[in-house]
């Protein structure tokens, strides 16, 4: 009893599944020959002449076509799927067709002057490995820290102390400082033919956060308030004595010239600007000249360029 | 009243372009090429970089013009395969005056003006009426052209069904004991192939696969159909198929052609070295698809093997050395089977 049941349920699963796919099976003589990257089926088969006049052309066609797909989308559907973004994607073998290439295949291209060179001299290509922190920098770095604090002098931050491996980056920002520590601040120090103008220098101004330590904000708004009330000025001697001095300086220089001015003009200077005059007028007149010459003298130019 | 002059306008002889050329100083750029002027800009260089000859190709562009003289089935079946092509086709609307088949270097220059390696010429005249010539260039210059006689055609707008969105990519079905045997079928499918297949891709979305471009070869006759193919519910995984024609559909008779050579056919299929695949060393596989993998030992001193621990046979020296003995494992066999 047992047995019969079994085989009636095997036959029975048998059948359900040959139902299942009656829909998708087709029989054909030839089976086709797939190329699933090109999603391209061929069917060799001999089409029936006969059929395909006597059954209106197109219900043929369109039939033949069905039978044809289906047996592409049979076999598109037994090859890996995934899972991309919401959507079911079928992964696609390579290509079997040889189709024609559009162009010839690239040629290698002739080495550049660097690869020759380095041909040449025999430069192998160094692939700089990851930052590592290194132990003997450490130490260094720890030595003049302890010297400084020792000594009480600065130590110059990080970057330019020497350490082993130096960065294109630590190199160039030490060169900047030396050539910035003359007595002039670097200004008078002359560049390499094409070294660049370093940039990022210049002062940063910190400002304090908006909203930060209340406490904090409110001392220093009270401060202002009574350096504003009071009576006493604020004198920094040193700003105030060398601004003195400078008016000093200028007012002797003033005077210094007014009477050179004037003797030059006694002694008889001809100069041919032809701006010439009576007494004072002179004087003045050719200060003012002078004052006005390179105005005229731009606007000559002017004229000329605008048109 | 003075008259005034208006400057000549200058008319292009010749051709327009349906689809405006997305860049077109670059096109410009196209005429002398990186060995004569150099690219100024970083546009440019990619520009050029993107036509230069590469390892794995771009899609291939295909060029659909018309000739001397066209019918009105004729410009309306270019506008279908243009359709049917688009992104990678441009379609020409003026007519140019020239016969592929005599002298073909004015498709050369319009190929490397598009950058394109495919091309549809639609003519018609007494002799041949209705007459499209399909062809591809290998290197900008002819490789194939294939002639094809229009007898009957339903065009897109005729049929009318909802279409399949531009830019999907087809399946292709030749059906038909003359694409086996025949030589000039054999290249008429590899060039339909060429032609249609667009780009190619790693994987496919299977809710997209909804255009079927249908060929069937039968008494001298190609029969090509379009249908759009509907999913239906099947009891397994796969699904059935049921198609709805949206067009075009042409009955092509075949005409002249005009095949490449046997050497420059092969020249045009080298593949370049570095797209080989990769072989892996010391994998094997035998017969039956087991899967073998080699080991590489150094040399054993078979005297100090130690095969299986026996605690009666260790020699009882000291506990330190017993402990040393148990430390030995066994070793491993040359071949081992994977998989």
């Amino acid at each position: 009893m047992a047995a019969c049941s079994i085989e009636d349920v095997l036959a029975k699963a048998e059948q359900d599944e040959a139902e299942k796919l009656k829909s998708i099976t087709v029989q054909k003589e030839l089976d086709l020959e797939f190329d699933i990257g090109n999603l391209v089926a061929y069917d060799k088969n001999r089409i029936d002449i006969r059929q395909f006049r006597e059954q209106k052309k197109e219900d043929f066609l369109r039939s033949l076509a069905r039978d044809n797909t289906q047996l592409l989308v049979n076999e598109i559907w037994k090859h890996p799927t995934e899972r991309v973004e919401e959507v079911i994607v079928v992964k696609l073998p390579e290509p079997t067709t040889p189709l024609p290439r559009e162009k010839p295949p690239p040629k290698p291209r002739p080495p550049t002057k660097w690869e020759e060179f380095a041909k040449l001299k025999g430069i192998q290509k160094k692939k700089k490995t990851n930052l590592v922190w290194d132990d003997v920098a450490k130490n260094e770095l720890h030595r003049l820290r302890n010297i400084a604090r020792a000594q009480k002098i600065k130590v110059p931050g990080v970057g330019l102390t020497p350490t082993a491996q130096q960065s294109k980056t630590d190199l160039a920002r030490a060169v900047n400082v030396a050539k910035s520590s003359t007595a002039s601040a670097g200004k008078f120090q002359d560049r390499l033919p094409k070294e660049k103008a370093p940039r990022n220098t210049g002062k940063k101004r910190k400002f304090q956060p908006v909203i930060g330590n209340f406490s904090n904000e409110k001392q220093r708004q009270l401060d202002l308030l009574k350096v504003m009330d009071s009576k006493k000025p604020r004198l920094d001697v040193n700003k105030a004595v060398n601004k003195q001095m400078r008016e000093d300086d200028r007012e002797e220089s003033a005077a210094k010239f007014k009477k050179g001015g004037k003797k030059g003009r006694k002694g008889g200077n001809f100069s041919g600007k032809g701006k010439g005059g009576g007494g004072k007028g002179k004087g003045k007149g050719r200060a003012g000249g002078k004052g006005q010459g390179p105005p005229s003298g731009k606007k000559g130019a002017g004229k000329p360029g605008k048109h | 009243m003075q008259r005034r002059h208006f400057p000549l306008l200058s008319i292009h002889v010749g051709y327009f372009k349906a689809s405006a050329i997305k860049h077109t100083s670059e096109a410009t750029k196209m005429k002398q090429k990186e060995g004569v002027i150099k690219p100024k800009t970083k546009r440019a260089k990619r520009f050029l970089d993107n036509r230069a000859p590469k390892l794995t190709e771009n899609v291939k562009n295909a060029m659909i013009m018309k000739g001397g003289n066209t019918s009105m089935t004729v410009t309306q079946a270019l506008k279908d395969i243009y359709s049917l092509k688009k992104p990678s086709a441009v379609l020409y609307k003026k007519k140019n005056i020239t016969r592929p088949f005599e002298d073909s270097t004015s498709l050369e220059f319009f190929s490397k003006k598009t950058d394109s390696s495919l091309f549809l010429f639609g003519s018609h005249n007494k002799k041949r009426p209705n007459n499209l010539i399909f062809g591809r260039l290998f290197d900008f210059h002819v490789l194939d052209m294939i002639e094809l006689g229009i007898e009957k055609y339903r065009s897109l707008s005729e049929i009318k069904n909802s279409k399949c969105p531009e830019g999907t990519k087809p399946m292709l079905v030749f059906a038909g004991e003359a694409f086996d045997h025949d030589d000039d079928h054999k290249r008429l499918k590899s060039l339909l192939t060429d032609f249609f297949r667009g780009p190619v891709v790693p994987s496919v979305r299977l809710a997209g696969l909804e255009h079927v471009l249908h060929f069937t070869a039968l008494e001298g006759k190609i029969y090509m159909r379009s249908y759009r193919s509907l999913l239906k519910k099947s009891g397994c995984r796969t699904p059935r198929i049921e198609l709805e024609e949206i067009g075009p559909s042409f009955d092509f008779v075949l005409r002249r052609t005009h095949l490449a050579s046997d050497d420059l056919y092969k020249t045009a299929h080298r593949q370049p070295k570095a797209l080989k695949p990769k072989k892996k060393k010391n994998i094997s596989h035998d017969t039956f698809g087991t899967k073998f993998g080699r080991l590489h030992m150094q040399k054993q001193d078979l005297a100090k093997l130690q095969t299986r621990k026996m605690k009666g046979l260790r020699k009882r020296r000291g506990p330190a050395a017993a402990a040393a003995a148990a430390g030995e494992t066994s070793p491993k066999t040359a071949k081992v089977e994977v998989e």
